[in-house]
């Protein structure tokens, strides 16, 4: 928690919120105000909220922290601001307020908080153990005794609801991969040095991702180096009314990472990197920190714009035909605005046809732990989603972040559109092995 | 009258979730598109059915309480500024597309459709809304009717007005009011519905409109020209239309406009230049492929440095769209953005554009100007901080010589965006006595009691 005792909108560079000049150019954009049609609930109407606290005009309230939890934090307000507001700045400060104030405390939420983003979501290794319960746990056959039991609906908060959206563990997670295997491959004359953030949900549910990514890399003269020393990225705790924590995990990546002494640090989850690259902002005012961090943004690159600006290289095999649709993760398309370098791999890859997904940047409803807190929202944009999806006719979503390839596996099977949900550098990764199997 | 009574009388017929009286709710309905202007209501009301407006409306006139309606609130006048302790009457659940009549050639739909929509769901039948203001994928129809609104395609097509075939009104005292309809010719007494076009809210609220379409232009051409010189670009717009070519879009930006406008949208828009002139000829394909290649002969004659053809449609669609964000992209620039709308004859345009600009000098205020060329409607953009009194005092001053002028011109101080409260303190240097009078007279007929928007366009 922030103990400053200072109320952060109040204390807010104001020229930030001023940036606002209520011209409603985002109200179109924002999935929470086409869904209610109230102003409260639009961009526009969060700021003016938060102007009004910063200018004493307006008490902080639950009314106004329930909307903050009610906002999605996609980010589509920013790609559709020709004013150029810097809205997620003005979200996590008026989280990390709510937060300040306890104004949506109560026991149930304060001990699942604790325990995720104080506690489990902290530090790398509590995530592994935990990883390697639950994957004892999917194994075992307990799982499905749970599920028959009826137990998950005793569950407090709404809990037993998430069960299914509860990813499936790998075996390996990311640093065994790359100690066991991958970290040979590197060529051995490199054109370039990265370094890979292994992130959390994707450490241990997609360790696969991150391998392909390292593979990606390696088949475009890359030698990839994997920090042992890395955390979470801190976005969970960004987002969440978090800033202390999220400011002590930058630092300890910074610390991990040298990104001074590399070409890139390569991030392949698109909310990780959205929040990693403004670590600049972030550690603006920290004197130690904030030089390091300003290298640090600089030399952050999502896979995808990177392979791009390295201009990748073609797989040289065939894949079998097959049709691809492409969701774009709000945090690589609104965060980033990364939009054109995933589509460019996809089409890059052999035998692939991208099919346009309509609506493919209007958020899916996963955003980061939302299809919890919020499920009726979430669910709702999910089903918009699946239909989209189910027009394409394409069998396989190709997606750049963990949440929405969760999020979109549940909408397949809840809405009954049989998809695979991929990773595009998986497909690119698979092609790079296909050549090889020519080969010999 | 009291809130409370007021309220429970609402509430009498109302949903919960139609009724707003939050503190947080009172504050974000407070202001519309316009700088500086705010105003606490008592309430906001959501109907989502033109009996519910009447039974507001007829609540409101019996206890002479302040009604102001909105859409999207995206007014650049104050027009949708909430008298203080009023009702805000927001229309946006009245969004349905009624009837899409393509033998007559007419669309039917209730106020808070988004005029985006309007367009969109006649060109899948292959039919056209041409007007086109630039908040147009977020402003509502209804908004656009009571404000009359203009839009990139003035020149060629007309306003809001040329379009509107009938309304549903509902009168200050809730009575439901028709006029006009889907005819062409109709001469049936006093034509009505024109009075509540443009009328800010201020004579009756519109539940329902008759939109006319056209056929929708079998083809499109957009060019850009550069120019080195301001005077320059303007002498060509001129020559344009003394060739008898009648562009649909003829729009300028100034030098500080396009360089905001780039940033935001990196379309490769040259910041190296005083002005760029956007230009669109649409129609039979033959004709366009004519016209384009005409304008382009004339606006190089015309001093302009480079003239650029857009490829393809797409990219002229993201030159036009790029072009309305300008207002908004401006206020990268500076936290205030005092956004004006003077009209002028076509042929005084040079003229008072380079007023614009000494204005912008004289009293050291920083102005980026873009605006409708073809049609005369400029949009000179005053830069500043409302926090600071002193630069205010002089963006006033500016304002107040750029109406002036106009008026002295022949023009108007708005073309599209309304008096509201942002400019009824110069209504009557253009209106004169008796145009003020008149209008005094019209409120009184339509809203005895004074309860629909009352403060707007005159005391």
């Amino acid at each position: 928690m922030n103990d400053n005792g200072l109320n952060l909108l109040e204390n807010l560079d104001y020229s930030v919120v001023q940036q606002c000049m209520h011209c409603g150019m985002c109200l179109p954009a924002c999935p929470t105000y086409d869904a209610t049609l109230l102003e409260r609930s639009s961009p526009r109407g969060r700021i003016a909220m938060m102007r009004a606290i910063a200018d004493g005009d307006l008490q902080a309230s639950k009314v106004f922290a329930e909307e903050m939890y009610f906002c999605l934090g996609c980010l589509a307000c920013q790609t559709a601001c020709p004013a150029g507001v810097d809205y997620a700045t003005l979200f996590e400060n008026a989280r990390a307020e709510v937060e300040r104030q306890g104004l949506l405390n109560s026991p149930v939420r304060d001990f699942v908080r604790r325990w995720t983003l104080g506690w489990l979501f902290a530090k790398r290794s509590r995530l592994h153990r935990l990883g390697r319960s639950l994957r004892f746990f999917q194994r075992s056959g307990l799982q499905t005794l749970v599920r028959k039991s009826g137990l998950l609906r005793l569950m407090p908060w709404g809990l037993g609801a998430l069960e299914p959206l509860t990813p499936e563990i790998n075996e390996r997670f990311t640093d065994q991969l790359y100690r066991q295997d991958l970290k040979k491959k590197n060529p051995s004359a490199a054109k370039y040095q990265v370094a890979l953030l292994a992130g959390c949900i994707q450490d241990i549910a997609f360790a696969e991702v991150n391998a392909d990514t390292i593979c990606a890399l390696q088949h475009n003269h890359c030698e990839v180096l994997l920090p042992e020393a890395q955390e979470c990225c801190g976005s969970l705790h960004g987002h969440n009314g978090e800033l202390d924590t999220a400011k002590r995990l930058a630092r300890i990546n910074i610390d991990a990472f040298n990104a001074e002494d590399l070409d890139a640090v390569i991030v392949n989850s698109g909310g990780c990197g959205s929040h990693i690259k403004h670590y600049e902002h972030l550690l603006a005012d920290d004197a130690e920190y904030a030089e390091r961090a300003k290298e640090w943004s600089r030399k952050v690159r999502d896979i995808h714009e990177f392979l791009v600006e390295i201009e990748l290289r073609t797989p040289e095999c065939k894949l079998p035909a097959q049709q691809v649709t492409y969701h774009e993760s709000c945090h690589l398309k609104h965060g980033q605005k990364v939009s054109d370098a995933p589509r460019e791999v996809l089409r890059a890859v052999p035998g692939l046809q991208l099919i346009e997904l309509t609506e493919a940047d209007w958020c899916c409803g996963s955003a980061g732990i939302y299809n919890i807190t919020q499920p009726e929202m979430s669910m709702q944009l999910l089903d918009r989603k699946m239909s989209h999806v189910r027009a394409t006719g394409a069998k396989i979503v190709a997606t750049g972040n963990p949440g929405c390839a969760i999020q979109i596996a549940h909408g397949g099977q809840r809405a009954d559109v049989p998809v695979q949900v991929v990773h595009p550098v998986s497909l690119l990764a698979a092609a790079y092995r296909a050549e090889k199997q020519g080969e010999s | 009258m009291d809130n409370l009574a007021l309220i429970k009388g609402l509430a009498s017929f109302l949903r919960e979730d139609q009724l707003l009286t939050s503190d947080e709710d009172l504050s974000v309905y407070a202001f519309d598109g316009t700088a500086m202007l705010h105003n606490r209501p008592a309430c906001v009301v959501l109907p989502e059915r033109g009996e519910e407006v009447a039974q507001i409306l007829a609540l409101c006139n019996k206890k002479a309480v302040p009604v102001v309606a909105r859409g999207s609130g995206t007014g650049l006048a104050g027009g949708a500024v909430p008298s203080e302790g009023g009702v805000v009457l927001c229309l946006v659940r009245l969004n349905k597309i009624i009837e899409l009549d393509a033998a007559n050639l007419v669309m039917v739909c209730e106020p808070g459709v988004l005029t985006q929509k309007v367009a969109d769901e006649a060109l899948a039948a292959g039919l056209f809304y041409p007007p086109d203001p630039g908040s147009i994928k977020i402003s509502t129809i209804g908004g656009n009717v009571a404000n009359n609104s203009g839009g990139l395609r003035g020149l060629k097509y007309g306003v809001t007005r040329d379009y509107v075939m009938g309304l549903e009104v509902v009168l200050a005292d809730g009575q439901i009011l028709e006029t006009g309809n889907k005819c062409v010719k109709d001469v049936a007494g006093f034509a009505l519905k024109d009075l509540f076009i443009g009328s800010e809210g201020m004579l009756g609220v519109i539940t329902k409109v008759i939109l006319k379409l056209v056929p929708a232009p079998a083809s499109k051409k957009t060019l850009l020209g550069l120019y080195d010189d301001m005077t320059q670009a303007a002498e060509t717009v001129s020559a344009i239309i003394e060739n008898k070519i009648i562009p649909c879009t003829l729009e300028f930006l100034d030098r500080t406009t396009i360089e905001c406008v780039e940033s935001y949208a990196k379309i490769g828009l040259p910041t190296d230049c005083e002005a760029v002139l956007l230009m669109e000829v649409d129609g039979h394909p033959a004709e366009v492929d004519e016209q384009a290649a005409q304008i382009e002969k004339i606006a190089r004659q015309g001093g302009a440095r480079e003239v650029r053809l857009a490829a393809t449609v797409e990219e002229g669609l993201r030159l036009a769209s790029a072009r309305r964000t300008a207002f908004s992209a401006l206020a990268r620039l500076a936290p205030t953005v005092v956004l004006e709308d003077v009209t002028v004859p076509r042929s005084e345009l040079a003229r008072m554009v380079a007023y614009v600009q000494g204005v912008g000098e004289r009293h050291q205020v920083k102005v980026g100007t873009f605006g409708h060329m073809g049609d005369g409607n400029l949009h000179p953009t005053f830069l500043c901080d409302e926090r600071n009194k002193e630069e205010m005092a002089r963006v006033e001053k500016a304002m107040e010589e750029v109406f002036s002028f106009a008026v002295e011109l022949g023009g108007t101080i708005t073309g599209e965006h309304g008096v509201g409260l942002a400019k009824k303190s110069f209504l009557p240097k253009q209106l004169g006595p008796v145009g003020m009078d008149v209008l005094k007279r019209v409120k009184i007929a339509f809203d005895p009691v004074g309860i629909l928007n009352p403060g707007n366009m005159f005391d």
